[in-house]
C-alpha cells in the first residue's frame, strides 16, 4: 500500500502535508481536547508513519487510534470534506472524535489508477457519486481490521464486531483497540470484499453535525491557494486581453524601468504579466504599463446587441430537445393561449478569493498549489503545458475561497506556468489574479433568450407548453462542437430537469449561440436562467388561469419528489394566509442537479418600487442526505447567490470587453439583502433505476428557483412581471393593487 | 521603513509607505489570515482593527499604519481558547469557503466591543461591508446574537 514518495521536495511552509503528497483539511468536533489542534498546525515532515499505518488509501489509523480520512473532493464550502468523511467513518465503524481529515494525493490518483476517482467537486456531485467506493472503502478497511483481530484471536471473524474503533469479541469478551490492529489489517487479503450499508443501516450518516472546518476557518488558519509561501516564491500579477481572444500587440515598460522588486516584464499571446518579490508590487508595476491589444472584429461589439441577437434568433431554426405530445397542434386549437419573452445576461463567478496558482517548474517535475474543483484534470493539463508526464505532475489541493463553476478550469495555473516557461523562472511562482482580472477574464454563465407559449383549457389546466431557447453553449466554448447541437447544460431546467411530468404537450426547441465570450458552469448551471423563465411563465399561467399557484403546480406533476416539496412548503409557510398590501408571496419549484428544491419568498415593494426580501421557505427533497446541517448551510447559501445574481448580477460587454471589474460595478448581496431563511428537508429516499439508493446533489438547487420565487412575489406585491434581470435595471412602480395572496 | 505594531509586535519593514497594509501583514510579516478580495474597499475580506476600529487594509498604506495598534484574525484566539466571536462563529457553523470569515469576524468583534446588545439594523449596519459570496449571512447575525448573548464578557482587542 504504501508507495515510495518523494519527499525531498517539500517545503515546511505547506504544512500538514502528509507522506501521500495530501493536505491535511483540519480537524474536528469542538470539546474534545486531543482533537481540538488542527491538524494543519502539527506540521510539515511528521507525517512519514502515517503512511506506515495506513489500512488502504483512504484510511490512516495510528498506534493512538487517531484515523485519517483521505477526501478526494475539493472543499468549497459545499461540505463535501465533512461529508465524504462521515460515510468512511460509517463504515468503518470508527469514533468521530478522534478523526482527522486530508485531501487525497492527486498524484497517487494518477499512479493508482485513479482509486480516489475523478476528484471532480462539480455539479453538486461530491456524494451522489462518489459514495459506492467511499463507502466501500471505509467497509473493506473495517472488514481488515475485523480480519486481523479474528486471526489474532483465532476465532472465525463472524463471532467478531467492529464498533467505536475497536473490534470485540463477545464470548471472550476480549476487545482490541483499531490502532492495535492496523499494521496487520492492512497485509490481510480477504477472500471477498464486504458488502456497504444501506441507508437504513447508517448510524451516523443522516444526522445532524458540526462541519469539520468551522474552527480552522474562524481563526484564519486555513491554508488557501493564495496563502501559499515557497521559498524564495516570486509573485506574478497578470492582465489578460481585454477583448475575449484578443492577441497582445506590443508593451511599453519605460514607466516601471527600476522598479523596486519587479523580476520580469512577461508577455504571452494573449496577455501581459509582470513578475516581483511581492503582489502588490507586481500588481503596481502592470498597471503602469502602456499595453497595446488587438481585438479584431469583436472589439466592436457589445451587450445591447448581443440582446437584439439573442432575441431575434428566438425566430430562427431551434433543434428540438423535448417533443411529448404535440403542442404546436394544441396551441393552434386552444382558445387561450399565454406567450412571453425573457432573458437574462451573462453572470460572473466572482469567487471570493479571487483565482490563483502557485507553481514550481524544474526539469524533471511540476508542484501546484493552488484550490481546484477539478485537481486531476488540472493536473493532467499542466503535465501537457510543460511536457512532463502526468505522474511528475505533484498537486497540492488547498481549500477553495469558493468555487461555484469557475474553479474547473485550471486558467489560472495555465497562464502561471507559461510564464514560467516563457521567463525561464525556476523558483516557486504565485500567479494572483487581482478582482480585476478575475471578473473580466471569468468564464460566465452564458446569455440566454426564451419565448414561451401556453396553452390553458377553459377549466384552465395547461394544455401544451411550446418553449423556444436561444442559450450560449458551455460545452461549445470549451471546445466541444456540438454537433448534435443540443448542449444539455442549457437545456436544464428546460427540456430535462423539470419537476413536472403531466403537461401532455411540451416541446422545447434550442438554438445554441455563442459570442466570442467565453461561458462556463455557474452554479446551478443551465437551471439559474431556465427555472428563472419557465418558473416565472409557469406562475403568469396559474395566474391567467385563475388558479393558486401552488395548486396550479401540484396539477402538473405526480412525481413523489415534486409533490413532497409542494407538501412541505405549504406546511412549513403562511401561503395560503393574505398578506397586507405592499408585501408579495411567490412560488417556485425546480430540480436541479439531482434534487427537487421548491421556495416561498415574501417581498415588501416600498412606494418607491423598491424590493426587500423579507423571507424565504426552502424545502428540498435530495433524496438522502449525510448532514442536514450542511445540507442547511447550502440552502441558505444558494438562496443568497441566486438572490444576488437576480438582483444586481450582471456582466456588459463594451467594445469587446467585459465593462465590470470589481464589487463596486458588479454588485453582489450584502447582509442587508439577506432573507430570513427557513429551510426544510422533504426526504423521500428510495432507489434509483438501477435498484441503488438514491442520493441528491444539494449545492445547486436552492439557487436555482430563488428568482422566480421572488419576481413571483413581486407579481403578486404589485402585478408587475418581472421578464428580464436584474432587477436593479427594471424601473418598478410600488404597489398598485391589493396583494393577491 | 515603517515600523507596524501587529498583535503586539513591533515589526521593522524595510518597504513603501505607500504599500497598504493589506500585502504588508500577508507577504512582510507573513500572517495569512486577512485576505485580498478586491483591493479597493467594498468586500471587508481585508479587515482588520486599529486601535479596536474595524479599517480595511488593503485601502491604508503602511506608512499610515505606523504606531498604531494593529490586531488581526490571528491574535483573536489566545492560548487555545477562541474568542466569544469566533466561539459563537463555530457554534452556528458560519463558514462555508471561509475566505470572508476572517474579515466578517474582525467587523463583528469591532461591532461588539462598540455595541454589546446589537439589533439586526445594528448588525446590517456595521456587517454591509464585508461580502460572502457562500452567503452566510443568516448564520453570521445568528453568531453575532450569539456572542452578544455570552457571558465571556467583552473580546479583549
Ligand atoms: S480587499 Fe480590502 S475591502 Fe476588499
Ligand atoms: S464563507 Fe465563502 S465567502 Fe464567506
Amino acid at each position: 500500500m504504501n508507495k515510495p514518495f518523494d519527499h525531498s521536495r517539500r517545503q515546511i511552509l505547506v504544512a500538514g502535508a502528509t507522506l501521500s503528497g495530501g493536505m491535511a483539511l483540519g480537524l474536528f468536533m469542538p470539546g474534545n481536547a486531543k482533537a481540538a489542534v488542527p491538524a494543519l498546525e502539527l506540521g510539515g515532515e511528521t507525517q512519514d508513519a502515517a503512511a506506515l499505518n495506513e489500512v488502504n488509501a483512504w484510511i490512516v489509523i495510528e498506534p493512538d487510534d487517531t484515523i485519517t480520512l483521505r477526501c478526494p473532493m475539493a472543499e468549497m464550502g459545499q461540505g463535501t470534506a465533512s461529508g465524504i468523511p462521515m460515510l468512511l467513518a460509517e463504515e468503518l465503524e470508527c469514533r468521530w472524535d478522534n478523526i482527522k481529515v486530508e485531501f487525497a494525493s492527486v498524484n497517487r490518483n494518477i499512479r493508482e489508477k485513479t482509486l480516489y476517482g475523478d476528484m471532480v467537486a462539480a455539479g453538486s456531485r461530491g456524494i451522489r457519486t462518489t459514495w459506492p467506493y467511499v463507502q466501500q472503502a471505509g467497509a473493506s478497511a473495517r472488514a481488515r481490521l475485523v480480519a486481523a483481530a479474528a486471526a489474532k484471536w483465532s476465532v472465525p471473524a463472524s463471532q467478531c464486531e467492529a464498533r467505536e474503533s475497536k473490534v470485540f469479541h463477545k464470548a471472550s469478551g476480549r476487545v482490541l483497540r483499531y490502532g492495535e490492529l492496523a499494521k496487520a489489517a492492512a497485509k490481510v487479503k480477504l477472500a471477498a470484499e464486504p458488502g456497504i450499508k444501506p441507508p437504513e443501516a447508517f448510524k451516523l450518516v443522516g444526522t445532524r453535525q458540526p462541519r469539520l472546518d468551522s474552527k480552522i476557518k474562524s481563526t484564519g488558519k486555513a491554508q488557501y491557494g493564495i496563502d501559499v509561501r515557497q521559498e524564495g516564491q516570486l509573485y506574478a500579477s497578470i492582465i489578460s486581453s481585454p477583448v475575449f481572444g484578443g492577441k497582445l500587440v506590443s508593451v511599453d515598460d519605460s514607466a516601471i524601468q527600476g522598479a523596486r522588486g519587479i523580476s520580469h516584464v512577461v508577455k504571452l499571446d494573449d496577455a501581459v504579466a509582470v513578475v516581483a518579490d511581492n503582489y502588490w508590487r507586481a500588481n503596481q508595476a502592470l498597471k503602469k504599463l502602456k499595453i497595446k491589444w488587438d481585438g479584431g472584429a469583436d472589439a466592436k461589439t457589445d451587450s445591447a446587441q448581443f440582446a437584439r441577437e439573442y432575441r431575434e434568433a428566438l425566430d430562427g431554426p431551434m433543434v428540438t430537445a423535448k417533443e411529448d405530445g404535440d403542442a404546436k397542434t394544441a396551441i393552434a386549437k386552444t382558445k387561450h393561449v399565454i406567450e412571453a419573452v425573457y432573458e437574462t445576461p451573462l453572470l460572473a463567478h466572482a469567487t471570493m478569493e479571487p483565482c490563483n496558482a502557485t507553481i514550481h517548474l524544474q526539469k524533471d517535475r511540476l508542484d501546484v498549489w493552488m484550490g481546484s474543483q477539478s485537481p486531476l484534470a488540472n493536473a493532467k493539463m499542466g503535465a501537457e503545458e510543460t511536457g512532463l508526464k502526468p505522474e511528475q505532475v505533484h498537486f497540492h489541493q488547498l481549500y477553495l475561497g469558493g468555487g461555484f463553476g469557475r474553479r474547473t478550469f485550471g486558467d489560472e495555473m495555465r497562464q502561471a506556468i507559461r510564464i514560467a516557461k516563457a521567463a525561464n523562472i525556476t523558483v516557486p511562482l504565485q500567479l494572483l489574479w487581482s478582482r480585476e482580472q478575475d471578473m473580466r477574464a471569468d468564464r460566465y454563465r452564458p446569455q440566454s433568450a426564451i419565448r414561451f407559449k401556453g396553452a390553458l383549457t377553459a377549466d384552465g389546466k395547461l394544455e401544451a407548453l411550446f418553449i423556444q431557447s436561444v442559450c450560449g453553449s458551455i460545452q461549445r466554448s470549451t471546445g466541444n462542437p456540438v454537433a448534435t447541437g443540443l448542449d444539455p447544460t442549457s437545456l436544464e431546467g428546460i427540456a430535462q430537469s423539470v419537476p413536472y411530468n403531466l403537461v401532455p404537450n411540451w416541446y422545447t426547441g434550442q438554438m445554441l449561440k455563442n459570442t466570442h465570450v467565453p461561458v462556463g458552469y455557474w452554479r446551478s448551471v443551465g437551471g439559474s436562467q431556465n427555472s428563472f423563465y419557465l418558473e416565472s411563465f409557469i406562475d403568469e399561467l396559474a395566474h391567467a388561469a385563475g388558479k393558486d399557484p401552488l395548486e396550479f403546480r401540484r396539477s402538473l406533476t405526480d412525481r413523489v419528489d415534486s409533490l413532497a416539496v409542494l407538501k412541505k412548503l405549504e406546511e412549513m409557510s403562511d401561503w395560503h394566509k393574505p398578506l397586507p398590501a405592499g408585501r408579495g408571496r411567490g412560488i417556485s419549484l425546480v430540480e436541479n442537479h439531482a434534487a427537487v428544491g421548491g421556495q416561498i419568498a415574501e417581498v415588501t415593494v416600498k412606494a418607491t418600487g423598491e424590493v426587500h426580501v423579507d423571507r424565504v421557505f426552502a424545502a428540498t427533497d435530495a433524496y438522502h442526505v449525510v448532514n442536514p446541517n450542511l445540507v442547511d448551510a447550502q440552502i441558505e447559501g444558494g438562496v443568497v447567490f441566486g438572490l444576488s445574481a437576480m438582483m444586481y448580477g450582471e456582466i456588459n460587454i463594451k467594445n469587446g470587453a467585459a465593462a465590470q471589474g470589481n464589487f463596486n460595478d458588479y454588485r453582489v448581496a450584502r447582509i442587508n439583502d439577506a432573507p430570513e431563511m427557513v429551510c426544510a428537508l422533504a426526504l423521500t429516499g428510495g432507489v434509483d433505476e438501477k435498484g441503488k439508493p438514491k442520493w441528491g446533489g444539494v449545492g445547486e438547487c436552492s439557487t436555482a428557483p430563488i428568482a422566480a420565487a421572488i419576481a413571483n412575489a413581486i407579481f403578486a406585491a404589485t402585478g408587475q412581471r418581472i421578464r428580464s434581470l436584474p432587477l436593479k435595471n427594471l424601473k418598478l412602480t410600488g404597489p398598485t393593487q391589493q396583494a393577491r395572496l | 521603513m515603517p515600523r507596524l505594531i501587529v498583535n503586539g509586535k513591533s515589526h521593522d519593514l524595510d518597504i513603501e509607505p505607500d504599500m497598504p497594509l493589506l500585502w504588508a501583514i500577508r507577504n512582510e510579516i507573513g500572517l495569512t489570515g486577512t485576505k485580498y478580495g478586491c483591493g479597493i474597499a467594498q468586500c471587508g475580506a481585508c479587515t482588520v482593527l486599529i486601535d479596536g476600529k474595524p479599517v480595511r487594509s488593503c485601502m491604508m498604506g503602511s506608512g499610515a499604519a505606523e504606531g498604531k495598534q494593529i490586531t488581526t484574525i490571528e491574535a483573536l484566539e489566545k492560548d487555545g481558547t477562541l474568542s466569544k466571536v469566533q466561539a459563537a462563529w463555530v457554534a452556528e457553523d458560519v463558514p462555508q469557503c471561509g475566505y470572508c470569515q476572517s474579515g466578517q469576524i474582525m467587523s463583528a468583534t469591532a461591532l461588539l466591543n462598540h455595541t454589546p446588545n446589537p439589533d439586526d439594523s445594528d448588525i446590517d449596519a456595521a456587517m454591509a461591508g464585508n461580502i460572502c459570496r457562500c452567503g452566510t449571512y443568516v448564520r453570521i447575525r445568528r453568531a453575532i446574537k450569539r456572542a452578544a448573548a455570552s457571558p465571556l464578557g467583552k473580546d479583549k482587542v
